[in-house]
């Protein structure tokens, strides 16, 4: 059986000092290790797709009638398991700020127009070969108090379900060639360049539409169910009947 | 077979409310079978301060003990009226609640052995690059003195998944706070 937990070349460390809000967040104590029963090997992921609603166009769902501002772009890509079998039908949920780097919330006070006709928030579902899409508008850099002259680089906050509690991913995506990644302390908690890569879309001329959006290429590999022991719950359920 | 490299995770950050719609903390309606419960809490961090932009995300079996899941193929009744999901973010106090039903004991793998009941926890946050996974159990179960996953974890620290139940205006309430950090850290899994 595949070893499940979290891979540290691959995922962060709870503590990153360089990112400050780790530093009374994250746990000390020992992680307690234990094999994943049913209560983590199912999760809510097929039950919320059931009944999701998309709304997969951020540039049209503020529902005001009118488009909202910035560089328009396609996001597009597969969601995979560590197997490379897709995941169709589960649950993609995106957040992120306007063109001028600016989310629609009470906390953030960055001195930047919002928008009145973008909400910054999407969800569709990928289809059989766990391909999904979403149109929005390029989001940009914002500043935070992490450190002096601190800015986040332009991303978009991705929330997937898989088909597990185990395989539960909230991410971000960065775009290509931009010159922030080296000095972002949150993407660079990610421990290797490797890994780090996978959170960078790739910019995709054959998504591109002619006198209209510029598209992005992003794959995200979520835990799947081969690497979770689904077999012995029957045993186990029968034996208690 | 060709093994993928996973996508890593990173912090949900502050500004995540745009996507948890009004009610996703209730997880029950009128017609809900089981026995109707409050979890509420606080989510502090490692000075004790609340900590005002967590997430808290919930998976549990019905009261029957079944999980909406395909992985559950037990002889064992769905409610359609409840899915088992819900979410909520702390206030300005760091305080979460949920309304809820007691969810039944669930099986363990291996024959015979069960779960004591308990309500699967994922809270994430600035600051929190991956999400912390723990889990709730109810102190008025004799259940959890064999549970196997809280035998897994040591004595002095079990106390920190056990929810506290007390009687508000007749309605059963379960307290559990959650602590990231320090004295009375809550024991958080490695999945």
């Amino acid at each position: 059986m595949t070893p499940i937990g979290r891979d540290p070349d691959v995922f962060p460390p709870y503590l990153y000092e360089a990112y400050r809000g780790t530093i009374r967040r994250a746990p000390e104590a020992p992680l307690v290790e234990f094999r994943p029963t049913l209560s983590e090997v199912t999760g809510p992921g097929p039950a919320l797709s059931a009944v999701a609603q998309e709304d997969s166009d951020l540039t049209r769902n503020a529902g005001t009638g009118a488009e909202a501002i910035g560089e328009r772009i396609i996001v597009t890509g597969r969601v995979l398991d560590a197997d490379g079998d897709p995941v169709p039908g589960t649950l993609i949920e995106v957040w992120q700020a306007n063109a001028a780097g600016r989310y629609r919330h009470l906390v953030d006070q960055h001195h930047a127009p919002l928008d009145p006709n973008f909400l910054g928030v999407g969800r569709c579902l990928t289809d059989a070969q766990g391909a999904y899409r979403f149109t929005t508008i390029k989001p940009g850099a914002y500043p935070w108090l992490n450190h002096e002259n601190a800015w986040r680089p332009a991303h978009i906050h991705f929330s997937l379900f898989g088909t597990s509690w185990l395989a539960r991913l909230i991410t971000q995506m960065y775009f290509p060639g931009d010159p922030l990644h080296a000095l972002d302390p949150i993407m660079n908690s990610v421990p290797t360049a490797e890994a780090r890569a996978r959170l960078i879309a790739a910019y995709a001329h054959d998504v591109t539409q002619p006198q209209w959006a510029l598209g992005y290429r992003f794959d995200i590999v979520l835990r799947g169910p081969k690497a979770t022991p689904f077999e012995p719950f029957e045993s186990a359920a029968q034996a208690g009947r | 077979m060709t093994r993928l490299g996973l996508t890593p995770s990173q912090t949900v950050g502050p500004f995540f409310h745009g996507m948890i719609q009004d009610g996703a903390n209730v997880l029950v309606t009128p017609h809900t079978r089981g026995d109707r419960i409050r979890i509420e809490g606080r989510v502090r961090d490692g000075d004790g301060a609340p900590v005002p932009d967590a997430l808290l995300e919930i998976w549990q079996a019905n009261a029957h003990g079944r999980y909406r899941h395909p992985a559950d193929r037990r002889d064992v009744p769905l409610d359609p009226t409840f899915i088992g999901f819900g979410r909520a973010r702390t206030d300005g106090a760091g305080a979460y609640w949920f309304e809820t039903v007691k969810p039944g004991p669930v099986p363990f793998p291996v024959a015979d052995a069960w779960q004591a009941p308990h309500v699967n926890l994922a809270v994430s946050a600035r600051g929190l690059l991956n999400h912390l996974l723990t889990r709730i159990y109810f102190d008025d179960e004799a259940a959890n003195r064999t549970d196997p996953v809280l035998q897994r974890v040591p004595d002095a620290r079990r106390s920190t998944l056990v929810a506290a139940r007390t009687l508000v205006n007749g309605a059963a309430v379960y307290r559990f706070d959650v602590v990231l950090q320090g004295r009375a850290e809550t024991v958080f899994f490695d999945l």
